[in-house]
């Protein structure tokens, strides 16, 4: 019944949304109708029978089995009194006991019909007109009244395909790439399809995206409004038989008509705001080398979106070339020149320049004479040769001002940023030689390495017309630094290598890991028709040959990396670090890691000033991991209602969520659960990252939100509830406030915070004090609630500003201060024997520096506070099973991502676990349970963790750090992830008695499956350290061990 | 079948204008030399000569112009990139008129002529170098940044990063190409910031060859398709220590061109002529 109010709330508010266009009301209407889709969604199949806690299953039970009921029912009865939006939905959900490949194309095919004119208006308006509330309430009765035996197949579908889906998961694991088409083609499509429809039928909340694609055409396409980005890129990724995705992306304007990337990582509604549901289908890295792409397919999307950018101006060319590429595109849309057929009037269809003159046209067709015999793939690959080599080929220009006010344009390219003045590049910054990238407000920064001679590292400001477009500078910088610069660590290709990005793999990948991945492919080149954007009926007579084409091209595409992108991060880390013109106290953090690239791809702003902290956060989970409590767990269920409210409050935060989630998973979530789970404890970071929106949207409309909510409640327990992800999120999500400064300021919008959130938020604000200063002051403003939103003062950094180091060895200023690693102390134990690892670790002692005393290093410093590092090399090896695979899943998710993630979200849960436990984090600090509580399908089961810790030390000169204070002369932090290991560099130099010590300590975090010989990383990563700091000796190894004992509440 | 395509340095013709006779007299320098006029003109004939019948190129000679003492120097009169020629507005007010020959002959080559129509911008072409990727403009006593930015409009496909010229008179008085992503330099100071600027601003990695002397670095480099590298560069008899760098050179068709007399009027080997490659025409 409540979930029904809810659906009313919405279908009323949405009028009100497009009104008002004020994206609160949105939310708003969105977060009700999210909380039952959740419950729908449930799979019920994976956990069939109920366990958890039973009072609370047997409501869900019962809520859903009703909405189900009422679902067909209400699609055939209502039918005709229904508006042809909802029908169209009815229709959906009868649809779905199809096949999943059926039910999308009706799905598109009905949605186009009444959708394609103003698919995203449709709905709202018609709301408006028909007397919404009397229709809905006619539905609810109808559904109430029709029987229970539609409900029952839908359920069965659902578990089948939650099982389809698991399996799914494990396909994708174990193959990525390849399987990535299979998925495509069946299994995703229908889970990914199924759910959505669902819930469209019961609360409408689906919306129709429209995609331009890169020939012209329109793809429709219904997403749940709630869906993130991904899931439409994936969709139309499907449509276009596209494999090689990475390279693109989805792209929309906003407000200030202002072309956006659609982020896919976050949801679609909250990044579009009040714009339409239009979107194109965009090239968004542009291969340097096009002949590396593997498929034919790639390289003629690649080409679409060339001519689109020559026709439009984007990519200047000359005369000549105008003529050439225009040649290409000939030969390759129409075949060989034929004179009989092939006249001037032919050319007029295409557009080859800005500006077409006959003299063009003339010597378009006079090259396109000299192409004969050459098949459309060819074609394409002599046009992308050319192209590839024009100046403005993938950069991506930036109107700025320079310091002196003057006009320049900034260009985010695969090397790097240039600057340019009129048409003249005055200047260029690779990466290599840039430290952090910046923004706050509308001013952009850049950090430049210093020079040989230089010593000081210098900071270049540009200034952007306003602070959005300084962000999406930032972001593309970000995103093309990771794309471009970072490579994989060189691990051994083996089936894991996807297992980088978790969620945003796909779109986190980087250019070596995409040829990788591509090298894989192994499908027969997929026919696909060239249709030139004018003429969009017609086929070329050469598609058939399209597998043809030059295999020559290809021959290099499973070539790993670029040269330029082969240097490892580390190796620069050491050398940096001995520079010492260092300024004090500076931390450098930098993350090649996937978890970066995640980053990138959800929270690009915050990402790297909040590294620092989200490490911190990542070590606190690790170290004081509260054990499970059920209690808690059952007081967050009771008080979810609350839960949501602050949820709401911080819906900003979503974006940091999900990093943190990342770290969580990737660090702490040792708990194997089945592969299934895991794979969504991945994506429930992202799902909580949406949550808190629609969260966001119930604080409004209190009344509403609180009848649903405890429905979900009950629901989740039983279930994997959405709800009770999103709860669990909501717990997370606290922890993360300290985390994500940014996020807080967003939430203004949320000024009513219940009392209840103020809390958590305390809660969690103070494990975080403990952590991080600057955490600190941000959650202080946290406890006010909305109250701590609004004031944005404090925040001016988050929302306004953010960092990114691209550099292995980048200084920031220190914003993040030194991050208390004191975490490793806590967990260096009395060091037991000495291990395989120990040996491979032999303490070599030499000074650094000349002056230190590495006798000197002791362990005192441990503690932020101090500062001093000492030089221990603490290992941390995490065994996770699964975390892995999560990862690697969830690209294939495609259409699954809005499911998957709900079911994830409940391990994320666990890793937050209530606000109660977060505060045991804080105080636990020691205790380095770091529990990995994974919630199985119906239950909330915990997953109990093993965990060893060992602490080699090497005989140590004395205590005397205790006893000597000694002076702080620098510090500095640096991560660098790479696949498997995270390794956190504090390089702290204090002075004492004269000396000056230089202490080194690494964090380096392992985490893998089984199938990874721990060991052997440990050594190997030892290894590389003392390779980085050859006069360094190593005075101590911790090595922590965590292992899943026994999974509990696994399907 | 066009630049985008063909290597660097293959030309099929050049342009080359005779001397006048008022060279010697009336011709631009920044120090005051004396120039032997007959033995200028001998220079230039072998120059000529090794262009036609060495090197096999079309060569298309402008007749001199009396009015115009410094138009055997047609480098600065226009710059050419594939099958677009930019007739340039020279940075010196007695050298303008000298384009309108070489506008004329460019066209009679078919090329497509863009023409400086901005009363603002100065370019000498001396100040090009196109490096096969991209091109650097000197910004100098003779070209201007309104000037550069004509060039970039004029070739769009090609990135155009300018660099101060601090010392000479051209950006190409102390460094050329010597090959593919090979850049000859002088060794002065000028001439190597010079250099490091334009490996900054380039996405490319250029080799560099350093000559100790900066007028030295200014060599002619060809690639031709039954010769291969071809190098015209300083004789050792004017620059001994820069001819040995050339040399060493492998696989190369080295010539040493002698350009004593030029030289004092500010004259390089690159200055001299025009290079264009056309496909034969059937």
């Amino acid at each position: 019944m409540t979930t029904e109010v809810g659906s009313e709330t919405e279908v009323k508010k949405e009028p009100e949304k497009a009104e008002e266009q004020s994206p609160a009301p949105e939310q708003d209407a969105q977060a009700p109708a999210a909380e039952p889709k959740a419950e729908a969604e449930l799979p019920c199949g994976e956990t069939a029978p109920p366990g958890g806690d039973g009072d609370a299953q047997p409501k869900a039970a019962s809520p859903e089995k009703e909405r189900k009921q009422k679902e067909p029912s209400a699609g055939k009865g209502i039918s005709r009194f229904l508006p042809p939006w909802l029908k169209r939905q009815k229709s959906q959900s009868q649809a779905e006991p199809r096949e999943a490949e059926k039910e999308n194309q009706e799905k598109v095919d009905e949605q186009q019909q009444p959708g394609q004119e103003s698919a995203p208006k449709s709905p709202v308006s018609e709301a408006k007109e028909a007397p919404g509330e009397e229709l809905k309430s006619d539905d609810k009765d109808d559904k109430h009244s029709i029987g229970s035996a539609d409900t029952q197949p839908a359920k069965e579908e659902k578990g089948d395909e939650s099982l389809e889906r698991s399996a799914d998961v494990k396909e994708k694991e174990e193959s990525k790439c390849e399987e990535k088409k299979e998925e495509g083609e069946t299994p995703k499509p229908d889970s990914g399809t199924e759910k959505p429809l669902l819930k469209a039928a019961k609360k409408m909340k689906t919306v129709m995206c429209h995609v331009t694609l890169l020939d012209g055409s329109q793809f429709p396409c219904e997403v749940e409004k709630r869906a993130k980005g991904h899931f439409l890129f994936f969709k139309v990724c499907e449509h276009l038989n596209l494999l090689e995705k990475d390279y693109f992306g989805l792209s929309y304007k906003d407000a200030a008509d202002q072309k956006c990337w659609l982020d896919p990582a976050k949801e679609i509604k909250r990044q579009i705001r009040n714009s339409p549901w239009q979107f194109a289908f965009n090239v968004k890295f542009y291969p340097p080398d096009p002949s590396q792409l593997t498929e034919d397919i790639t390289r003629y999307l690649l080409c679409l979106q060339l001519r689109q950018d020559i026709a439009s101006g984007r990519l200047p060319c000359s005369f000549v070339t105008h003529s050439l590429l225009g040649s290409y595109t000939l030969q390759a849309e129409l075949g060989d020149y034929d004179p009989s057929e092939h006249r001037l009037e032919y050319l007029s269809d295409f557009q080859f320049a800005p500006t077409q003159t006959k003299e063009m046209e003339e010597k378009v067709v006079e090259l396109h004479k000299n192409h004969r015999g050459m098949t459309p793939a060819q074609a394409d690959a002599q046009f992308l040769e050319n192209a590839k080599k024009l100046s403005m080929y993938g950069v991506d220009l930036h109107h700025a001002k320079d310091s002196e006010g003057v006009d320049i344009m900034l260009g985010v390219c695969a090397n790097g940023l240039l600057v340019y003045k009129d048409r003249l590049r005055i200047n260029r910054f690779a990466w290599p030689k840039i430290l952090k990238i910046s923004y706050k407000r509308s001013n952009f920064y850049i950090k430049i390495r210093p020079g040989e001679t230089e010593q000081f590292e210098s900071s270049v400001g540009f200034k952007l017309p306003n602070h959005r477009s300084a962000k999406r500078l930032w972001k593309v910088c970000v995103e093309h630094h990771t794309f471009f610069r970072l490579v994989t660590p060189e691990q051994p290709p083996k089936a894991r290598f996807l297992t980088l990005g978790s969620k945003f793999r796909y779109s986190g990948r980087t250019q070596a890991q995409t040829r990788q991945a591509s090298s894989l492919i192994d499908r027969p080149a997929p026919y696909f028709e060239r249709t030139s954007s004018k003429r969009v009926s017609r086929s070329l007579d050469g598609a058939p040959v399209v597998s043809v084409s030059d295999q020559a091209l290809r021959g290099d595409s499973s070539v790993a990396g670029d040269k330029e992108n082969g240097r490892e991060p580390a190796l620069e880390l050491s050398s940096d670090s001995k520079s010492k013109l260092r300024v004090q106290g500076e931390n450098i953090y930098v993350r090649h890691s996937n978890l970066m690239l995640e980053d990138l791809d959800k929270t690009q702003e915050d990402v790297l000033k909040h590294q620092a902290s989200i490490s911190e956060l990542k070590r606190s989970f690790m170290e004081s991991t509260p054990e499970p409590r059920p209690d808690q767990w059952d007081k967050r269920l009771t008080a979810s209602p609350a839960t949501s409210l602050r949820l709401q409050a911080q819906g900003s935060l979503e974006e940091e969520i999900t990093s943190i989630l990342f770290s969580k998973a990737g660090f702490c979530s040792g708990p194997a659960r089945p592969f299934v789970s895991r794979a969504r404890a991945a994506e429930g970071t992202v799902t909580a990252a949406s949550l808190p929106v629609a969260m966001g949207s119930v604080e409004k409309t209190p009344p509403t939100t609180d009848g649903p909510l405890p429905d979900s409640k009950d629901i989740g327990k039983s279930a994997e509830d959405k709800q009770r992800s999103g709860t669990g999120e909501q717990a997370e999500v606290e922890i993360e406030e300290t985390v994500v400064i940014k996020e807080v300021k967003k939430a203004p919008k949320t000024k009513d915070v219940a009392p209840e959130v103020v809390v958590g938020a305390a809660v969690a604000e103070e494990a975080k004090k403990e952590k991080e200063g600057e955490a600190e002051e941000k959650e202080d403003k946290r406890p006010g609630g909305g109250e701590a939103s609004s004031s944005s003062d404090s925040h001016s950094e988050s929302e306004e500003e953010a960092e990114y180091h691209p550099q292995v060895s980048s200084v920031s200023v220190d914003q993040i201060k030194e991050e208390p690693e004191e975490e490793e102390p806590k967990q260096e134990a009395p060091p037991p024997g000495a291990d395989p690892i120990a040996s491979a670790a032999p303490p070599r002692a030499r000074e650094e520096r000349g002056a230190a005393s590495e006798g000197a290093a002791d362990e005192e410093a441990h503690n932020g506070h101090t500062e001093t590092r000492q030089g221990l090399v603490s290992v941390e090896e995490d065994e996770e099973e699964e975390e892995e695979e999560e990862e690697e899943e969830e690209p294939r998710l495609n259409g699954d991502v809005s499911r998957t993630e709900t079911e994830r979200l409940p391990q994320v849960i666990c890793c937050s676990e209530p606000p109660v436990v977060k505060t045991e984090m804080v105080t636990i600090s020691d205790t380095f349970a770091a529990q990995k509580t994974e919630i199985s399908t119906k239950e909330v089961p915990i997953v109990h963790t093993e965990t060893k810790t060992i602490t080699y030390e090497a005989a140590q000169l004395d205590g005397a750090g205790d006893s000597e204070p000694g002076v702080l002369m620098t510090a500095q932090t640096i991560t660098s992830e790479s696949l498997c290991t995270t390794t956190t560099t504090h390089i702290t130099k204090t002075l004492k008695g004269g000396l000056s010590e230089t202490r080194i300590e690494k964090r380096i975090v392992i985490t893998g499956d089984s199938d990874i010989d721990h060991d052997q990383a440990l050594a190997q990563a030892i290894k590389e350290a003392k390779e980085q700091h050859p006069d360094m000796s190593v005075t101590r190894v911790v090595v922590h061990k965590e292992t899943e004992l026994a999974e509990e509440g696994e399907d | 079948m066009t630049a985008l395509t063909a290597p660097f340095g293959r030309f099929t013709h050049s342009v080359v204008r005779a001397i006048p006779a008022s060279f010697g007299e009336g011709a631009l320098r920044t120090c005051s030399a004396q120039v032997d006029l007959a033995a200028a003109l001998r220079e230039h004939e072998h120059y000529v000569a090794v262009l036609k019948h060495r090197l096999g190129l079309q060569v298309v000679e402008l007749p001199a112009d009396e009015s115009l003492p410094d138009c055997v120097f047609v480098e600065d009169a226009a710059v050419v990139c594939g099958d677009t020629a930019l007739v340039t507005r020279p940075g010196a007010p007695s050298r303008r008129k000298e384009t309108e020959a070489m506008k004329q002959a460019l066209q009679e080559l078919n090329l497509n002529i863009v023409e400086m129509d901005d009363d603002s911008a100065t370019l000498d072409g001396g100040d090009v170098l196109f490096t096969g990727r991209e091109f650097f403009v000197g910004l100098s006593t003779r070209t201007n940044q309104r000037g550069a930015e004509i060039l970039a409009d004029a070739f769009k496909d090609y990135t155009v990063s300018p660099v101060p010229v601090l010392d000479g008179l051209h950006l190409k008085s102390f460094c050329s190409m010597a090959g593919p992503d090979l850049i000859a330099i002088g060794s002065s100071e000028p001439a190597q910031k010079a250099f490091k600027v334009m490996q900054q601003m380039s996405d490319h990695r250029y080799d560099k060859l350093t000559v100790s002397d900066d007028i030295a670095a200014n060599c002619v480099y060809m690639n031709l398709p039954d010769k291969g590298h071809v190098l015209l560069y300083c004789t050792s008899e004017e620059y001994p220590e820069s001819a040995k760098v050339f040399e060493k050179l492998k696989d190369y068709t080295l010539i040493p061109v002698s350009n004593s007399e030029k030289v004092k009027v500010d004259g390089a080997l690159t200055c001299c002529s025009v290079f264009i490659n056309k496909k034969l025409e059937n």
